[in-house]
């Protein structure tokens, strides 16, 4: 059992921690909220620069060849400073995908365009009835002469706004197993009948609903196998469940170091707030919600990692960090007093962006079913 | 990182599961009621049990009471993951094994102790000759421990001990006291203490059991009145026992029956398997899946916290927020799984074990009980919030 980080991941994160506090401050935070875009351009490119959005592919598709645990430790970095804009969905939801299930060819286009801050890419799998499952695939694409007309709603689709291609998961076969029948396509984003509207949410997290109108797609653009799938989407779900945990835990992380300053720094009743024990036994409480959430993140991401069977391990990193990251953030707030309740104070981010990150994957509830159904429940 | 066991690991988790299912009495998991994270319904309290006393001589004669102790004193020389794969398997089987000698005098003697001392105290702890109890608590400083009034006077080359401890778990089939006891009473209260071992069967010290909520006699409260000690008695030097007991805090940081949390899970699961309700499982009811999955959740992260002490152990990294995290956390998750198993139960989760109707043997009604004393023994869960953000965040004192 080897529990740490190795020192090539350490310093990933220390200098991730140091550059995106200068190039990502709190400001410019804010200002990407309130934009329709919700990234900025500059700012991607020093990360591509960087090596980031090339980070866990092979050096042959113009990565750097890190690992799944290598992108978690980015994450939780990521998350800390709460970094808007498409990373996740560029590099997590499209381009893992690409990675596990597109052709050599497919891989060849793509991939060395993420990494070099070319394309962002989304995927578009929620619906109307906002599930992540199999029946909820409503959405269909019905074979022609040449490729496939795609028509449906999709909800909830993180970055479709600026991405430059949609991974749109179809229905191409009706069967006994909704799990069968289910096709992945890459779609352009600026083809005819693809209609994006950006939705107002709480944490100004830019999700979209995005409209297929008789969208037309070739054949060569089915990523993985027709009517198959589902498994790859499940992949990608599974990895992208843990790195949302990565996030969250980041984010958690700092509301807790930001609320434990001020319970040092802030004197009330001639002594720092930081002494009454109802403020200590806030920050015990957030410790080990942080902590936990962290460790069981991590053993999942590991699972992930080294393709180990992993369902269980990941509902149960959901279900505990999606709760555990609300509860630190909203002790946070009980910390912070009145001045938390400003638009002009910071934690507020951090607490909208943990309702979004509990939301985004299936939230406790729905983890908790999994993890009763692999208990054999 | 890498949550595998290594060979060695898992080659040692295989001997240590082996050698359990092999000599734990026919039966014992299933009978002891043993419940996670409490102090009370311990097997080790029956007094002159064979089988318990049989098991532990096996266990010192593999050097399995003390496993993470250098081969030069009598332990296996194992590393803190062993120790902690030891614990999660015994106490996974509710078998007897560690107690305070083993687990905080020895490892204490080691560092601090004289030469004469480790070659009197260590070959009997080794051989789970010499058990020890923990005597710290006293009526009037539970919390406060530094307030202790327990006296010490010297005289020639012995101590006078005067007073009284109490919450005294096990000193009732324990062989010796470890004591702190106060020998400077003009020094500030943390610097006038000192750490003894006194002989239970010393003239002047009267134990007297207390019967505990769960109808067990599990602690005492025992009496010192002129007890005579000799000097060499003294763990290293007079007058430093707070800092020695503070430094020993981390000996005990392993001492969670972790294993005893999954058992115990499995063991409801089980039963909500096995009973039906109007012809349905009670395990295909949604509010039960979602209770059981909320347990299931929680060990998992226990298991985190427990693993990740054993590693810091190892590295030689001081786990001080993520021991008292260990300890809250588990405790809590006592009282959530006995509540688990009461609402699973309904009626019958408050039956007695000799009730013919009772499910689990009354393992949940012992364990909604027990789970009070995993909250307030061994430091309260306030205590251990204390020391996380006053040590761990460096919040500042009052």
């Amino acid at each position: 059992m080897e529990l740490g980080l190795s020192e090539e991941q350490e310093m990933l994160k220390t200098s991730a921690r140091d550059f995106l506090q200068k190039e990502c401050p709190k400001q410019l935070v804010r200002q990407l909220d309130e934009s329709d875009t919700g990234y900025s351009s500059e700012l991607w490119q020093k990360m591509a620069k960087l090596g980031w959005t090339g980070l866990v592919f092979p050096e042959k598709y113009g990565g750097s060849g890190g690992s799944f645990l290598d992108l978690i430790v980015l994450l939780e970095e990521m998350g800390h400073n709460i970094l808007p804009g498409p990373f996740f969905s560029t590099v997590v939801l499209g381009g893992l995908t690409v990675l596990a299930a597109g052709s050599e060819e497919q891989k060849k286009d793509i991939l060395p365009k993420i990494a070099s801050g070319d394309m962002l890419l989304t995927l578009a799998l929620t619906e109307p009835s906002a599930r992540y499952d199999a029946p909820s695939v409503k959405t269909k694409a019905v074979a022609g002469t040449d490729g496939h007309v795609i028509n449906g709603t999709k909800l909830f689709i993180p970055d479709a706004n600026v991405a430059d291609y949609i991974l749109c998961v179809a229905r191409t076969k009706k069967g006994k197993n909704p799990e069968d029948g289910i096709t992945i396509f890459l779609v352009n984003a600026k083809s005819p009948g693809v209609k994006g509207t950006l939705l107002k949410t709480l944490a100004r997290d830019k999700q979209c609903e995005v409209v297929f109108d008789n969208v037309s797609v070739p054949q060569s653009n089915i990523l993985g196998k027709p009517d198959q799938g589902w498994p790859t989407v499940k992949d990608t779900l599974q990895k992208a469940t843990v790195a949302k945990c990565a996030e969250m835990v980041g984010g958690a992380q700092a509301a807790l170091e930001m609320a434990v300053q001020y319970a040092k720094d802030r004197v009330q009743f001639n002594r720092p707030i930081g002494s009454f024990q109802a403020i200590q036994h806030y920050c015990a409480n957030m410790v080990t919600d942080v902590d936990g959430a962290r460790f069981i993140t991590y053993k999942a991401a590991w699972k992930v990692n080294e393709g180990l069977p992993s369902d269980m391990d990941v509902a149960i990193a959901k279900a505990w960090t999606s709760e555990a990251c609300g509860r630190v953030t909203l002790l946070a707030h009980q910390i912070f007093g009145a001045i938390g309740f400003t638009m002009d104070h910071d934690i507020h981010l951090y607490y909208r962006r943990a309702k979004a990150g509990e939301i985004m994957f299936g939230d406790g509830d729905f983890q908790r079913a999994i993890v009763a159904q692999e208990l054999g429940l | 990182m890498d949550f595998r066991f290594s060979d060695r690991e898992e080659a040692f988790r295989t001997e240590v599961e082996d050698f359990i299912k092999k000599e734990l009495p026919a039966g014992w998991t299933e009978k002891n009621i043993y419940w996670p994270g409490g102090y009370g319904t311990l097997s080790e309290f029956e007094e002159a049990n064979p089988h318990i006393e049989q098991f532990r001589h096996q266990l010192a004669e593999r050097s399995w009471l003390n496993i993470s102790w250098p081969k030069e004193y009598g332990g296996a020389g194992r590393t803190n993951i062993e120790q902690a794969i030891f614990h999660e398997r015994m106490s996974y089987y509710r078998a007897p094994g560690g107690e305070v000698a083993t687990l905080i005098g020895g490892p204490t003697i080691m560092l601090f102790g004289s030469d004469e001392m480790k070659k009197e105290w260590l070959p009997k702890i080794a051989r789970g000759e010499a058990r020890f109890w923990l005597a710290y608590s006293e009526p009037n400083a539970g919390s406060d421990l530094a307030s202790i009034q327990t006296r010490a006077v010297e005289d020639g080359d012995d101590l006078i001990i005067n007073g009284q401890k109490i919450w005294s778990t096990a000193a009732h089939v324990s062989h010796y006291a470890w004591m702190i006891a106060r020998t400077d009473p003009n020094a500030a209260p943390h610097r006038g203490i000192t750490l003894l071992i006194v002989d239970n069967q010393s003239p002047g010290v009267t134990i007297r059991p207390l019967t505990n909520i769960c109808g067990s006699q599990s602690f005492n409260e025992v009496f010192f009145d002129n007890v005579v000690v000799p000097k060499k008695n003294i763990v290293g030097e007079k007058n430093r026992g707070w800092y020695y007991v503070m430094v020993a805090l981390d000996f005990e940081r392993l001492v969670i029956p972790i294993g005893g949390f999954k058992r115990t899970f499995e063991e409801i699961t089980q039963y909500t398997k096995e009973t039906k309700h109007n012809g349905q499982s009670l395990s295909q009811n949604p509010l039960i899946r979602n209770k059981l999955a909320e347990m299931a959740v929680e060990i998992e992260v226990a298991y985190m916290f427990f693993w990740q002490t054993a590693w810091m152990l190892d590295k030689g990294l001081v786990p001080n927020i993520e021991a008292s995290v260990l300890k809250l956390f588990t405790t809590q998750l006592s009282q959530k799984l006995a509540n688990t198993g009461m609402q699973v139960m309904g009626h019958y989760g408050p039956l007695e074990r000799e009730s013919k109707w009772a499910s689990l043997r009354g393992r949940v009604q012992a364990g909604y009980l027990d789970c009070i004393s995993a909250l307030v023994g061994a430091g309260t869960s306030e205590i251990q919030r204390n020391i996380i953000a006053m040590r761990g965040l460096g919040l500042p004192r009052a």
